[in-house]
Parts: structure tokens; C-alpha cells; sequence
């Protein structure tokens, strides 16, 4: 256990660091001087000055990463272009919204993505496992904005049923935040749900021939009994497996969810920052997604091997 | 650990005399005619669309914006332009196929040798999977994001962003393919006969890793016309006036109440191509499971 945590906890750092220097490389395969495109309009010579000795442009390039790193670990990301405002400050207003809609997203895709496995296992060669099926399909087809883009327009243009756009904190007004963040949350968690469904369901499958499960019916456990226990714990691996997995998927979901829905969240800012030419702003966005997704994962690794005994057995043997 | 930023297939080994029982199941999957003869269909529509569209795409007619669908002469109405919507859906899905084919051959040729070595070669199997979780790191539109500041949008850089965000895939499953092919008996009687790496990789190896690569693809290519519809909504992948239909719902958006069909056939169209190549996919994957029915 303690090994396979070691390792995969160095696996981690090398990649971070991996990563940090790829972003950091990334600004300056940038044409020209990168002085120029971190100044933005403003290029007066005092200007560009005071850009190169306040991102040490001057020295050379290894003492330039470690004092980039030195800041970004301190959370000093600069000062965006466009707005003058510290970068870190544009992240914590924008950073909650994003958090709430993809935390929102995975509650409602886990439990339409369970729900939908279990029945297509259990009522395997039914309608109800053909319409299940049926479904992920096309959850796993359906451009995602494009489903946005016909909610808000029969939604909430046509019955005004929920906002078109527009957010409200939820310390300010909790059922109004609810209010703006349900159906925006239901569109990025559809793709997320087809998944789950289909590996839920191969799971199930997988369990329900399993000799435990003969042994649990044969013992005279009710079919409810042994579906309801067996496949709540076989989900809760795979859900926490695919959350892992798809983070990629969901932090770019939740950009083009964000943009339809006008949410001013992480996603709208690396978007206007991209076509701003914003680079702080753009080289924050980076390295904290790669940060997010390489701490996360390795939190779900060790999620994972405290539920599943094998995981960690197999990763000492390795 | 791996881990698949694109949802990963399983299969089996397919040999030779196993083809034609492919074949066999295929015809015998209706889902799988229905969906190879749409597919057919929109590629020769897509390959032919410069030739055989009613209109040229930015042919405007400012006298017949918003004209709706069933309109004489437009078939699927005209946008904010006057533009014809039909003819610009089937360039749409040309431009769609084509970032779809290049990113998942990007994703291939890099993906397929890097996988085959992983599998292979125990000492590059450590450095191979450093590189999958890096690249792994980076989501594909943020990956997009970053090149389109380094180098500006298009469809090239889409293409770029979308391939790469597949490699970690590609690598997985190839690999694990590898692995197995590798403790196979006819791999060690080559390696006894004197056989190179080299030539045991590339002539058993590769051949019997090919039904694994083919559903890999046809997992990636759905994967990938959905990433370029998102990444030129977002003005992150085909610039405009080139017709994508991306784009096509990023100015729709905007006339949704006056022109809702405007905003509502492009995404349908995207839908139907990825979900043709979705169940053709599916199909694929079950005929070539070796244990049959499941």
C-alpha cells in the first residue's frame, strides 16, 4: 500500500513539474519578444521595461522558470492585460462558479448514470435495457452546446421557465443560484451520465454472473437485496473511476456550458482571454487545469485503492 | 495507471480466417447496415458537397434572410445572409469529416508506435507513460486554447488540439494489445527463430493489433467531430466564412428567435454523424469479440 502511494505520488510531481515547464516554454514559443505580448497596447519602452524586469525576461532562462514557479506557487499569476486586475483575484470569483456547476453536473449524472445501468442490466434484453442503451448512445453523441443552445431556446425563451443566462451567488440567494445553475448543470452532465451508464451496466453484468452473487441468491437474499448492495458499491468504483477519467472532458464541457449560458465562471474567462490575447490570464488558465486534473487524479487513486482492496494488492506486485 | 480522456474499446484478436465471421456478423447486426449506409451516404454527400450543393455557401441573397425551412429554392430555409442552409450543413460536414479524419490519424501515427513500444520495450514503458499522463494534463480545449494564443485559431490548430487530446488513448490501448500478443506463443517462437524487435513488431505484432486500432478509431472519430463542432463554435477552430457547423450555431445563436431552425438542423446534423459512427462502432466492437454474443 505505502509503496503504491509513493510511486504514484512521484508519478505526480514529475508530472506537474512536466507540465509547469510546458506552459512556462509555451509563452515563449510565442513569435518575438515575449515582452511585446505581455504588454498587450501598452508598448512604451518604460513599459516593456518594467514587464521584463517584473517577469525576470532579462536573466536567464532557468533562473526565469523558477522564479515563475516560485510565484505560481505562492498563487501570484501576474496582472491580466485587459483588466489591470491581479490574475489570481479574476480566479477566485470565477473558479466557485465553475466548481458549483461541475460538482452539480457529477451528482446529476451519477444518479441518472447509475440509475439507468442498473436497470439496463438487471432488465437485460428488455425495452427498458434498449431505451437505456438507446440513450447513451445518443448522450454520447449530442454536441453538448448544441443541447444548450435548443434548452435555452424552448426552455427558457419559449415557457421562461428558467433563465436564459446570468448567475447569482449562492451566498446571496441560494434558490436563485440553484435556479440559474440547474439546467446548464443538466446539459454538462449528460455526456458524463451516457458513460457512466454504459460501464455501469457492464459492470452489473459483470457482478450479476459473479459466483458471490449466485452465493448471496443461493443463500436467499431477495433479488433487491443483492442487486441494491452489490450494485451500489460496484457503482460508487465506477463513478469515482469515470469522474477521474472524464475531468478532461468535464473542465471542457463546463468552458462551452459557461459561454452559453453566460456563467462568469473559469471557462468564460479563459475564452475571452484567448480572443483578448491575454496571456497571464491564458498562462494561469493552463497550468492550473493541468494542476487540478494531475491533483485530482491522484486523489481519486487513492480513493480508489481504499475501496477496492485489489487496486493496491496489484500495484505493490507491479 | 491510465487513463483515457476518450472512452477506450476492448476487443479481441481477429485472425485471419476470422473475417469473413466479422463480415458475417455485420450483415446480420441491422443496427450496423443502417448505420454503415447513413455513413456512406454523408461521406459521398460531404466528398461531393462543392459539386453537388444547391448553392454556393456564401452565396447571399439579402432579399430572403430567415426564409424558413421548405422555402422554394431552400430546402432548410437561409440564415442571417440569405445564405442557404442545406448547402451550407453539407460543407459543414465535409469540414467536420475532414478535422475528424486528421485528428485521428494525428492521433495514430503518433499513438500507434509510442503504444506498440510501450508494450514492447519494458525500459521505455515507464518514460511512455510519463508522457500519456502529461498529455493527459492538458483537456483537449484547453490544449486548444493554448495554441490558438501561441498561433491564432483555425482548422489546422483544432485538428492539432483534438489529435493530441487522443493520443493517451491510443497509447492505452495499444499498448495493453501489445502486451498480450506479446506472451503469445507465435511472438516467442519469432523472437527463437532470431527474429529483430523490429520485425516481430512490425509483421506479428501490428497485423494482429489492427481490429484493436480500427475500434479505437471509430470510437475517436465521433469523439473528434464533436470537438471541432465545439472548438469553431467557440471561434477556436474554422474561422468564418468558411462553412463549419460550429460556427454555423455560433451565428445562429444570436438570431435564435427570429431563425430557430438556423440554430437547430446544424447541431442535428453534427448528431446524426457522430451517432452513426457511434453504433457503426459498437457493431464493429461486437462483431470482433471473440466471445461472441454480448
Amino acid at each position: 500500500m505505502a509503496r503504491y502511494l509513493l510511486t504514484r505520488a512521484w508519478h505526480s510531481a514529475l508530472t506537474l513539474v512536466l507540465a509547469s515547464v510546458v506552459v512556462f516554454l509555451g509563452i515563449r514559443a510565442l513569435p518575438g519578444d515575449p515582452a511585446l505580448a505581455l504588454a498587450g497596447e501598452d508598448r512604451t519602452p518604460e513599459a516593456l521595461a518594467a514587464i521584463r524586469k517584473e517577469y525576470g525576461l532579462d536573466r536567464p532562462v532557468t533562473v526565469q522558470f523558477g522564479q515563475y514557479v516560485e510565484r505560481a506557487v505562492q498563487g501570484d499569476f501576474g496582472h491580466s492585460i485587459r483588466t489591470g486586475l491581479p490574475v489570481s483575484d479574476m480566479l477566485r470569483t470565477a473558479l466557485p462558479v465553475t466548481i458549483e456547476l461541475s460538482v452539480l453536473a457529477i451528482l446529476i449524472a451519477a444518479a441518472l448514470g447509475v440509475g439507468a445501468g442498473v436497470v439496463a442490466a438487471v432488465r437485460r434484453g428488455r425495452p427498458a435495457e434498449w431505451a437505456a442503451n438507446a440513450l447513451a448512445l445518443i448522450g454520447l453523441s449530442v454536441p453538448h452546446f448544441w443541447l444548450g443552445l435548443l434548452a435555452i431556446l424552448y426552455l427558457s425563451v419559449a415557457t421562461g421557465l428558467f433563465p436564459a443566462s446570468g448567475f447569482v451567488p449562492f451566498f446571496d440567494d441560494p434558490v436563485g443560484n440553484l435556479h440559474h445553475l440547474i439546467l446548464p448543470a443538466v446539459i454538462l452532465g449528460t455526456g458524463l451520465a451516457a458513460i457512466i451508464m454504459r460501464q455501469t451496466r457492464s459492470a452489473m453484468l459483470d457482478s450479476l454472473s459473479a459466483d458471490y452473487v449466485r452465493t448471496a441468491k443461493a443463500k436467499g437474499l431477495s433479488p433487491r437485496a443483492v442487486i441494491g448492495r452489490h450494485a451500489l458499491r460496484n457503482s460508487l468504483i465506477v463513478v469515482t473511476t469515470i469522474v477521474g477519467l472524464q475531468l478532461g472532458g468535464l473542465i471542457s464541457g463546463a468552458v462551452v456550458t459557461e459561454q452559453i449560458f453566460g456563467l462568469p465562471g473559469f471557462g468564460k474567462m479563459t475564452i475571452d482571454a484567448v480572443f483578448q490575447r491575454d496571456y497571464p490570464v491564458i498562462q494561469a488558465v493552463v497550468l492550473l487545469t493541468a494542476t487540478a486534473y494531475i491533483v485530482i487524479n491522484f486523489l481519486v487513486d487513492l480513493l480508489y485503492s481504499l475501496i477496492d482492496p485489489r487496486i493496491r494488492v496489484a500495484g505493490d506486485a507491479a | 495507471m491510465t487513463i483515457a480522456s476518450v472512452p477506450v474499446a476492448e476487443t479481441g484478436q481477429v485472425s485471419l480466417t476470422g473475417r469473413t465471421r466479422v463480415f458475417r456478423r455485420l450483415r446480420r447486426n441491422p443496427l450496423a447496415i443502417v448505420s454503415f449506409t447513413v455513413l456512406a451516404i454523408a461521406v459521398v454527400v460531404a466528398l461531393l458537397a462543392p459539386w453537388i450543393a444547391p448553392y454556393s455557401v456564401d452565396q447571399t441573397d439579402f432579399g430572403n434572410i430567415f426564409a424558413p425551412p421548405g422555402t422554394p429554392g431552400h430546402l432548410l430555409g437561409t440564415d442571417d445572409l440569405g445564405r442557404d442552409v442545406l448547402s451550407r450543413i453539407m460543407l459543414g460536414a465535409r469540414a467536420s469529416l475532414v478535422v475528424g479524419f486528421l485528428a485521428v490519424l494525428t492521433a495514430l501515427v503518433i499513438g500507434v508506435p509510442l503504444g506498440l513500444a510501450a508494450g514492447y520495450f519494458r525500459s521505455l514503458d515507464a518514460v511512455i507513460g510519463r508522457l500519456t499522463d502529461l498529455l493527459l494534463a492538458f483537456p483537449f480545449l484547453i490544449l486548444a486554447v493554448g495554441l490558438a494564443a501561441i498561433r491564432g485559431p483555425s482548422l489546422g490548430n483544432a485538428a492539432v488540439a483534438i489529435g493530441i487530446a487522443q493520443i493517451p488513448g491510443v497509447i492505452r490501448v495499444i499498448r495493453s494489445d501489445t502486451l498480450r500478443l506479446k506472451s503469445l506463443d507465435f511472438v516467442a517462437a519469432a523472437v527463437v527463430d532470431g527474429a529483430s524487435d523490429l520485425w516481430v513488431l512490425g509483421r506479428h505484432i501490428l497485423p494482429n493489433a489492427t481490429s484493436v486500432i480500427l475500434v479505437q478509431a471509430t470510437v475517436a472519430l465521433p469523439a473528434a467531430i464533436l470537438g471541432e463542432a465545439v472548438l469553431s463554435f467557440l471561434g477556436l477552430g474554422i474561422q468564418p466564412p468558411a462553412p463549419s457547423l460550429g460556427t454555423m450555431l455560433a451565428t445562429a445563436q444570436q438570431f435564435a428567435a427570429q431563425a430557430p431552425w438556423a440554430a437547430t438542423l446544424p447541431g442535428l446534423a453534427i448528431m446524426i454523424l457522430a451517432l452513426t459512427f457511434n453504433v457503426f462502432g459498437d457493431a464493429l466492437r461486437d462483431a470482433l469479440d471473440p466471445k461472441g454474443d454480448r
